[in-house]
C-alpha cells in the first residue's frame, strides 16, 4: 500500500531557480498537472450537465495524457446540483476504465463523511470484478458454512458486506479522495458554516478511514491567497499552520488554493517561503490557481521558480468564480500545458487533444472557451485542416 | 522643439533586475502604458463603431490617468473601415481637448506619405484658430501684400499654405505619428504587399517630414515573436537590425510587438537581450504583448525584469487576432494595471475607471469583456455599490 503514489516522489530535482533561469535553461522537469476540470470546472458552472456528458469528459481527458484527473464530488445534490451522479461517474470508471497511455490517478472530494460513505460504497460494490470473482450475495450470519469470500482475510470469516484488500488500485488505475478547508475564519463559516478547527475535527476520522482503507487524501486549502471576505491579505502564516496539520493528519498532497484569484506574484512568492519556513515540502505541495485577475501563469511561473512541480488546472476554463458573478475561474488546462512547454517542462500532455476537448465541452455547457491557448489552438487545427 | 518627450527621458533607473527581483523588492519605478485600444485594439474588432462612440472611447481615457492613447489611423476606410473618421477624431481632439489630469499624448498611426499628409492636413486647419485669428484663406502666392501668418519664420515670407510652428504641442496636449514594419519577409509582403527594405525606404521621406514638423514618430515592428507565416522563431537579430535602422532614421521609440501572441518566456528574454546588445537602451522600447495563447503577462514580467518600463495594451482587451479567428488580441489595460499596480510599480491609472470603459465599450462593440482583471473589478464595484 502506497500513499505517495510513486509519480510525486519522483521529483529530485528540486534546486531553487530564479524566474530568470526557468526562462534561460530550459526546465526538463516533469511537472504533474491535476486536471480539475470536471469537478472544480463544473462545480462553479451554472448550467448542470448530464451523467453521460460528464462520464464523456472524463473519458476523452483520460486520453490526452493527462494522468491526474479529478472526476467528481460526493456532496449533496441538493447543495452542488452540478456534482449530482458522481457515484456513476465513478462506478463507470470502474466498471469501464476509461482507455489512457498511462495510468490514470482519479480524484474524488469529499465534503464529509457521508460522502466517503457514499464512495467507499460503490468501491465496495464495484470491487469483486477487479479480482474476478462475481459479486457474492451477503455473507449469512447463521449459515451451516462460510459463503464465498474475496476477502483477503481469513477465509472463515463471515463479516458482511465483504470489502476491498486496503488498496487503491482498480483495473490498474488509482483513486483518491480529497477534502476541503479555508485559510480564513470568515470563509470557513459562509461556505461549510463551521470554523477551521471544527473542521479539522470532522477530517480526521475521514482521513483515518481512507487511509485505512488505501485511499491516499489530498487536501485543499482554500483563499489561500485571498479571501471575499476578509480582503486580499491571507496571512501565509495561517496557511502553513494549516497545511503543517493536514500533513501531520496524514493528507499525502496539500493542494493551496488561490480561490478568488486575488494572488500576485510577491503574495505567492512570500506564501511558497513561510510554507519552506514551516517545514513543507515542494513535493507535498501542488499549486491552484484562478485566473479570476489573470495573475494565475504569472504565479505559476513564481512557483515553478520555488521548485512547485504540480499545478491544477480545468480544460477550457471551466469554472467561474462565485464571488465575482461573471468572471474567470479556473486557469485553463490548455494555457498551463502551453506555458509549461514553452519553458521545456514536460507534461506528457497533448495540447492540441485538450484544446479539441475544451471546445467541445464549453459548447456543452454553452459558454465561451475560456482558454486563450486552446482558441488559438483550435484555430490553428481548423486552418491546417483546410477548413478556415 | 522636442522629439524624445520628457517623460520617456525620465527613466533612470534601469538596473536589470531578475524576475525574483521584481516580485520581492517592490518596484516603485513609473511604467508607461500606451493605451492602443482605440487603434489597434478597434481596427481588429469585426464590428465598426461610428465615430462619435470612438471620440467618447478617447475622453472618457483621456479621464483615468493614462498619458499616452493611439487614437486612430490614417489608413484607407476601404482597407481599414474599424479606423474611419480618425481625422474626426483628430479633429475632435484639438478643437475640444479631453479633459484630462495630465497632458495627455495622443498616437496617430500612419501606413504612408498620404495618411502623414491628411494628418497634418487636420493639424494645420485646426492651428491656424489656436491663438485667436480666424483660420486664414490660402495666401495667395501673386496678391501685392503677404496674408496674415502664424509661423515663426521669416514674416514676410509667403508660403503657401499656412503651416503651424514646428511643435507637436497643441491646447497642452501633444501629438505623435507611428509607422509599421514587419519582422519577417512573408509577413511584409503579406500585408503590405512589399519589402521591408521597400517599407524602410517608403517611410523614409515619411519620417523626415514628422520630424521636420516637429512631430515624434513611433516605429512598431510587428510579428517580432512569431508570424503566421513563418511561425514562432522569428529571428531576433532580425528584430535588432530593423530597430537600429529606425533609430538611426529618427524613430523616437520601437514598439517590439508580438503580433500573432506566440511569444513565450524564453524567446521574449532572448530578444530583449539581443535589442540590448546590438545597442538599443530600454528606454528607446516599448513592448506590445497579444494574449493570444495567454503569454502576455508572463513576458511582460520578463520584460520588467530586463528594465523595460513601458508596454502597450487595450481596454478591455479590445483587439482579436486576424490569424486566429476567435482568439484573444491584443493584453488587456486593466489585467496589466492590475499586475505592475501589484507588484508597486506606478502607474497612474486608475483601475476601476479603466474597468468601468472596458465594461461599456465591449459592450457597444457587442462581445464579451476580454479582460479578467476588468471584469473581476466590475464585480467587485456592483457588489460593492449594493447591486448584487
Amino acid at each position: 500500500m502506497s500513499f505517495r503514489p510513486l509519480s510525486r516522489r519522483a521529483y529530485r530535482h528540486l534546486s531553487q531557480r530564479t524566474f530568470s533561469s526557468s526562462t534561460r535553461a530550459l526546465l526538463a522537469d516533469h511537472v504533474r498537472i491535476i486536471e480539475v476540470g470536471p469537478r472544480d470546472g463544473l462545480q462553479n458552472e451554472k448550467t448542470s450537465i448530464s451523467v453521460e456528458t460528464k462520464v464523456e469528459l472524463v473519458r476523452r481527458l483520460a486520453r490526452t495524457g493527462l494522468e491526474t484527473i479529478e472526476a467528481g464530488s460526493f456532496s449533496h445534490p441538493k447543495w452542488v446540483p452540478q456534482m449530482a451522479a458522481s457515484d456513476r461517474v465513478l462506478s463507470s470508471t470502474l466498471s469501464e476504465p476509461p482507455a489512457s497511455p498511462h495510468p490514470i490517478t482519479y480524484q474524488w472530494l469529499l465534503p464529509n463523511s457521508r460522502g466517503l460513505d457514499n464512495f467507499l460504497k460503490v468501491m465496495d460494490d464495484a470491487s469483486p470484478w477487479a479480482t474476478g470473482y462475481p459479486t457474492p450475495p451477503p455473507s449469512p450470519q447463521h449459515e451451516s458454512g462460510p459463503a464465498p469470500n474475496p476477502s483477503t482475510s481469513a477465509p472463515d470469516s463471515t463479516d458482511a458486506p465483504p470489502q476491498a484488500p486496503a488498496s487503491n488500485s482498480r483495473n490498474g488505475h488509482s483513486h483518491e479522495v480529497s477534502i476541503f478547508l479555508a485559510a480564513t475564519e470568515s470563509f470557513s463559516k459562509k461556505n461549510t458554516n463551521c470554523t477551521i478547527q471544527e473542521s479539522l475535527d470532522r477530517f480526521a476520522p475521514l482521513m483515518a478511514e481512507s487511509r485505512r482503507r488505501g485511499f491516499p487524501v489530498r487536501a485543499y486549502i482554500s483563499v489561500a491567497l485571498g479571501c471575499p471576505f476578509e480582503g486580499p491579505d491571507t496571512d501565509p502564516h495561517r496557511v502553513a499552520d494549516l497545511a503543517v496539520k493536514l500533513l501531520e493528519m496524514g493528507a499525502d498532497e496539500i493542494s493551496v488554493a488561490d480561490t478568488t484569484g486575488m494572488g500576485t506574484a510577491p503574495a505567492t512568492k512570500q506564501l511558497l517561503r513561510t510554507l519552506k519556513e514551516a517545514g513543507v515540502r515542494n513535493e507535498d505541495l501542488a499549486m491552484h490557481f484562478h485566473d479570476t485577475f489573470g495573475q494565475a501563469l504569472i504565479n505559476t511561473m513564481v512557483s515553478l521558480d520555488h521548485g512547485i512541480r504540480a499545478f491544477d488546472s480545468a480544460v477550457g476554463g471551466l469554472g467561474g468564480c462565485p464571488y465575482s458573478p461573471g468572471a474567470t475561474g479556473n486557469v485553463a488546462t490548455e494555457d498551463l500545458v502551453y506555458t509549461l512547454h514553452s519553458l521545456g517542462a514536460k507534461t506528457g500532455v497533448d495540447l492540441d487533444e485538450v484544446s479539441r476537448i475544451g471546445g467541445w465541452i464549453t459548447g456543452e455547457i454553452g459558454k465561451g472557451n475560456g482558454s486563450g491557448a486552446g482558441r488559438a489552438t483550435l484555430s490553428r487545427l481548423r486552418r491546417e485542416a483546410g477548413e478556415s
